[in-house]
């Protein structure tokens, strides 16, 4: 069962991952990446990563994808006549290219089973404890950064008053 | 382990059934009941061979209606998102009913069952997320169609969404903090102990400030009145103007679906979810036990768990026939009034809940 | 049954073609997306490892992952509506040159 899901979301997420950088159509692009997370965070379900699964979802999936497809849209790109970047041959090398590093890295992979989890692996109460006791400095200056980044990006869509 | 894998799918089964039906049963019930409120009769038209059933045909007419008009995709709109968009919507409003429990523990040929489709450790985080996925129906109808108007229509209704979805969240965590969980079994499990010995520690009665909050947002969540000004029905263009037949259909639905699912969750995180007050499904005495030493009832196992089946059913059928008063009740926002309200009054509001709730728990345990 | 070395297959696959994304596509736009595919894959490792090596070190390391890639993408998509603003393109080729 758990080899079937494993399959399933794995062959779903690096087809769509491929259809990601080869569409040619930014919103066709942004909808293949959604579905890549969701397979992504299928993935981590099947890890024991529970609050990570649903954060995936609920960040990723359900925040970041839904801004970029706002941004899409209010642009209007619709270059769906417009020829691919690059010729053809640039993407078979870059292919080709690209297969042999993944070979190489994963010549580096040797491992086996994991061992069975325990109870409380992967959950909200497990997260938070680390959270809050031994990761609290990383998790404060996480919450600076959002604010700087909820600033930024407040200025830099502003128009200018006239 | 095959056995589990059936019970789960015959549980989710008729989980679907029960909320698509009801959904189709709400449709005629709004109708009916902004008849009641507008002192007029309603649809009582459908018949089937003179046996009109008080209109409760026209569900069942607005169905075959929709399967048979002619379905057609704007032209130069993209057919894949086109033909996507109500699925989108639809799915996530179905889901999210996979984590409230409709019942305890059902005891079945020595098998302790229970009446919930998936217990999660993270079950209140899931709803957040599926119910952040409906942000996709939206935008992606609005896009796929073409239109500038459904466009806009379209970018409208989806920042309204994610506006709320902040609201949501926050109102709700002042409920983890207080039952220490975020199983939604274990929330109306612990509805059920007493406060002071005679009140049970239900949701509303704990936090009855988030229950306004809640509601509210999940109002706008949802597009319902009196946040709907992205359908606007007669007075704005909105994003679903280019949908016909099952595909406006789904639409439909899902807005229905949702309805039920926001007095699904409210029953269960504010009043109680299948608890009846006193009364035990598991544990020493199966039954009532009255408070203040009064005695015991004794029922069986089987009884109770009906009982309180239909108790979170009646709960939900109050709920759900709420919001569609509250339909009829209220004027519509403007859409700033709605941006406005989203950002600088709800969002502080359920901020403050929160911190008052973490200082009351710190100062009572 | 389902040993890491596959999970960590999947993410170096991810990688890569995140990577290929960012080297080859012009529009800011899928570059973008390319950079957020390269980040879910290095989460997709840390879950692993985390899982092999029993440690939620790792769910938390993702968790913050997860929040510098959102804060990054809504300043990443202002600075491109800026640029569209003013120069009406979101081809990286004609903004390599501060010309005005």
């Amino acid at each position: 069962m758990e080899a079937l899901l494993f399959w399933i979301f794995s062959i779903i997420g690096v087809t769509c991952g491929g259809m990601v950088i080869w569409n040619r159509n930014p919103m066709g692009s942004a909808i293949y990446l959604v579905v890549t997370m969701l397979c992504l965070s299928g993935l981590y379900a099947l890890l024991n990563g529970a609050f990570v699964a649903v954060l995936q979802v609920l960040i990723y999936a359900g925040a970041v994808m839904v801004l970029m497809l706002f941004v899409i849209m209010m642009l209007s790109m619709r270059p769906e006549g417009a020829p691919r970047e690059g010729s053809m041959p640039v993407w078979i090398a870059a292919g080709v290219i690209g297969l042999i590093v993944v070979l190489r890295i994963g010549a580096l992979f040797d491992f086996g089973r994991p061992p069975d989890a325990v109870d409380e692996f992967g959950t909200i109460q497990g997260v938070g404890a680390l959270l809050f006791n031994t990761y609290v400095l990383p998790f404060e200056l996480i919450s600076v950064l959002l604010l700087i980044a909820v600033i930024g990006a407040v200025i830099l869509s502003k128009r200018d008053a006239q | 382990m095959f056995v589990d894998f059936i019970i789960v799918l015959v549980k989710a089964g008729l989980v679907i059934f029960a909320l698509l039906n009801l959904a189709g049963l709400l449709t005629w019930a709004e109708r009916k009941q902004s008849a009641v409120m507008q002192d007029r009769v309603g649809p009582n038209r459908a018949n089937i061979g003179k046996l009109t059933l008080g209109g409760l045909l026209h569900p069942v007419a607005d169905g075959i209606k929709m399967i048979t008009k002619e379905d057609f995709i704007p032209e130069g709109a993209n057919r894949t998102l086109h033909t996507l968009a109500p699925a989108a919507a639809l799915f996530p409003a179905l889901v999210v009913f996979a984590v409230i429990p409709f019942g305890d523990t059902l005891v079945l040929f020595g098998r302790a069952i229970q009446l919930q489709v998936a217990q999660l450790n993270v079950g209140i985080m899931y709803i957040f997320a599926v119910s952040s996925l409906a942000v996709y129906g939206t935008m992606l109808a609005g896009w796929a169609s073409n239109n500038n108007y459904s466009l806009l229509g379209g970018l409208r209704a989806s920042s309204q969404m994610i506006s709320y979805e902040l609201s949501i969240g926050l109102s709700i965590l002042g409920i983890v903090l207080i039952y220490e969980t975020a199983m939604l079994d274990e929330i109306v499990r612990q509805q059920g102990e007493l406060l002071w010995g005679f009140i049970p520690k239900w949701g509303i009665i704990l936090q009855p400030f988030a229950f306004i909050l809640f509601l509210g947002a999940a109002l706008a969540e949802n597009k319902r009145v009196p946040f709907d000004m992205p359908e606007g029905e007669s007075e704005i263009i909105g994003y679903f103007v280019e949908y016909s037949s099952m595909k406006f259909g789904m639409f439909f639905l899902a807005e229905f679906v949702e309805i039920i699912i926001v007095s699904g969750l409210v029953t269960t995180l504010f009043f109680g979810g299948w608890q009846v007050p006193y009364l035990h499904a598991t544990g020493e005495v199966v039954g009532f036990v009255w408070p203040f030493g009064l005695g015991a009832w004794h029922l069986p196992q089987w009884l109770v768990a009906l009982i309180q089946v239909g108790a979170f059913a009646i709960k939900v059928l109050i709920g759900c026939w709420i919001l569609l008063v509250v339909r009829w009740t209220l004027p519509r926002f403007r859409y700033d009034q709605i941006m406005h309200l989203g950002w600088k009054v709800w969002f502080e509001l359920a901020l403050i809940n929160l911190l008052i709730t973490a200082v009351v728990v710190l100062l009572v345990t | 049954m389902i040993s890491i070395s596959y999970y960590l297959w999947v993410s170096a696959w991810l990688f890569v073609t995140g990577a290929i994304g960012v080297l080859l596509r012009r529009n800011a736009l899928i570059m973008l997306m390319s950079l957020e595919l390269m980040l879910n894959a290095v989460n997709l490792s840390f879950m692993a490892y985390a899982r092999m090596l029993n440690d939620m070190g790792g769910h938390v390391f993702v968790f913050l992952n997860i929040t510098v890639a959102a804060a990054e993408a809504a300043v990443g998509l202002a600075i491109i509506l800026a640029i569209y603003r003013t120069k009406e393109t979101v081809d990286v080729d004609h903004l390599s040159l501060m010309q005005h």
